[in-house]
């Protein structure tokens, strides 16, 4: 025993350096090719054209970058509140539904979660263009005479946000309200509340922490948005991320780009900060993984 | 009863909707037509053909399962050994570290591509293999962190320890103890950086121009100029091979 004491003691030390460098070496990898760019990048925010803060002082005047602000929050926005709303509909609908079916239900979700964003928003031209499906149908069916525009402006861009969105958002709602305590449920219809009170009261809000989580999952993964609305929205519904790409393949204004850049890392950062609160970061993907 | 049909009618009404754009791709992809439409009087496999025909695609196909793969092997390396280290240290490196470790993930994709299209100018790596499959792992890497960590937190640390005090070395407790023991993780996080290079687009459009010629770089190109039908006929392979393997591991499961 006294012999092995001192060579476990000396194979603790090395075992410590040896999983110190597995944390080490990835992180030296990330910081030196992922952050070290990105910093680069972000700081000729204050450096482009010149040094200082000029393009900062664009967010208040142009009008232009408002344009584009606005229309960035105002599809964000638009999306967040229908995924949730469609998110959490779902989940209580699979949550009252049998097994069997559930799995079914939940199975059409993944399966729209693992299909590539590109060849949605193909599907959903094809669909929503003027003649397109929907427009074709309608037309032959006498409801209308000229097709209806649903695609190449903001409701177009909506549509296919929200498809995409509405995986990542149901996800998290199905998880927390699958978490939630029945017996409190069958507690509170014994003690003479409704079933609307009891859903109002008890069950509402034990499954707010999954909607709050999903809600600013979407909003961050919406503000940033570039595939989407860029393919539906046809040029005429520019966001935040086309813009910027705009001024670095076109215009050639860096600095307005990387100030945007710069501004929507931020807000990114600061919502993500405060979704943790609700939803481990990521939480939700591991098991999606596992399960799917 | 009454009260929880109507959630219910919802939750099929937003699964036909969510099923919608695929369902739609395969009657498209079989349009005997030049342009994208409905097939009304009979169907082809014009555009299946023209797939195969076409050295483009093949070409395009084959650059994406190349950086594709290379890029996963690469975030399995990065994301295990951080997820391993992290697990067997904890403390600060978790709290801190972690979040950090994630923000390829996190960070607005049209962020990091204009950061790599300035950086890798720099230093030549644009229009590379080797640019865009180090870009792809490192968005890759976070997914493998998440699963492999979700592997560790059911495998109990005693288990390690018990090989290192049996008198294993550190290399030899990692593949004969730990790796073994989370297979399960590695091979999903393995599956999700593989899916987000396969699909990724926005750094290749900047990155990348007429030497690495990605899939969906392809399509992105043949949706600005015509919408070619071309394009359902591979969506449809391709969310017919992702159903396939869905279901195959749903059955595996059992």
């Amino acid at each position: 025993m006294t012999a092995v004491a001192p060579k476990t003691a000396s194979g603790a030390g090395r075992t410590d350096r040896f999983y110190l460098l597995m944390i080490v070496l990835p992180c030296a990898f990330l910081a030196l090719l992922y952050f070290l760019p990105v910093l680069n990048v972000l700081v000729l925010s204050v450096t482009e054209p010149q040094p200082g803060i000029q393009n900062y002082q664009m967010l208040a005047e142009s009008g232009a970058l408002h344009r584009i602000l606005l229309n960035t929050l105002r599809v964000s926005l638009s999306t967040t509140a229908l995924t949730l709303l469609l998110g959490y509909m779902f989940s209580l609908g699979i949550n009252s539904m049998a097994p069997r079916t559930r799995t079914v239900a939940l199975f059409v979700v993944l399966a729209s979660f693992w299909i590539s964003a590109l060849i949605r928003a193909y599907a959903w031209v094809a669909i929503l263009q003027p003649n397109g499906l929907i427009n074709q149908l309608l037309m032959g069916i006498g409801l209308i005479d000229t097709p209806l525009i649903l695609v190449r402006n903001e409701l177009g861009v909506i549509i296919g946000m929200v498809h995409y969105m509405l995986p990542y958002a149901i996800l998290p709602i199905y998880a927390n309200m699958a978490g939630i305590d029945r017996s409190l449920l069958r507690a509170s219809r014994a003690l003479g509340a409704n079933r609307w009170r009891t859903f109002w009261w008890v069950f509402f809000p034990q499954s707010l922490p999954g909607l709050a989580g999903s809600g600013i999952l979407v909003m961050i993964f919406s503000l940033g948005f570039y595939i989407t609305p860029a393919i539906l929205g046809g040029g005429r519904v520019v966001m935040i991320a086309e813009y910027i790409s705009i001024q670095i393949s076109e215009t050639l204004r860096w600095g307005v780009a990387t100030m945007l850049a710069t501004v929507l890392v931020m807000v990114v950062v600061a919502l993500t900060i405060w979704m943790s609160r609700y939803l481990k970061v990521g939480g939700g993907l591991a098991s999606k993984g596992g399960k799917s | 009863m009454n009260a929880s049909l109507f959630p219910r009618i919802v939750a099929w009404a937003v699964a036909c909707f969510l099923a919608l754009p695929v369902l739609i791709m395969l009657p498209i992809s079989l349009t005997p037509n030049r342009y994208l439409s409905l097939p009304k009087d009979g169907i082809s496999l014009r555009h299946y053909k023209s797939l195969i025909d076409d050295p483009q695609w093949i070409a395009s196909i084959a650059d994406s399962l190349f950086v594709a793969t290379l890029a996963a092997m690469l975030a399995v390396v990065l994301g295990a050994s951080f997820a391993i280290g992290i697990w067997r240290r904890g403390g600060m490196a978790e709290r801190v570290l972690q979040p950090i470790m994630l923000a390829p993930m996190i960070v607005p994709p049209i962020v990091h591509s204009v950061a790599f299209y300035k950086g890798w100018a720099e230093i030549g790596l644009l229009d590379t293999y080797t640019g865009l499959i180090l870009v792809h792992a490192m968005k890759g890497t976070p997914f493998v962190i998440l699963t492999v960590a979700a592997a560790l937190a059911n495998f109990d640390p005693r288990t390690e320890q018990a090989a290192r005090s049996l008198g294993a070395s550190a290399g030899r407790t990692m593949a004969w103890v730990v790796l073994p023991q989370i297979k399960g993780g590695l091979l999903s996080g393995a599956v999700f950086a593989f899916f987000i290079s396969w699909d990724e687009i926005i750094v290749a459009l900047f990155i990348t121009m007429r030497q690495v010629y990605t899939l969906p770089r392809r399509i992105w190109d043949g949706l600005e100029d015509n919408i070619d039908p071309a394009i359902a006929a591979l969506g449809s392979l391709m969310i017919l091979a992702t159903v396939a393997l869905m279901i195959l591991q749903t059955i595996k499961k059992r």
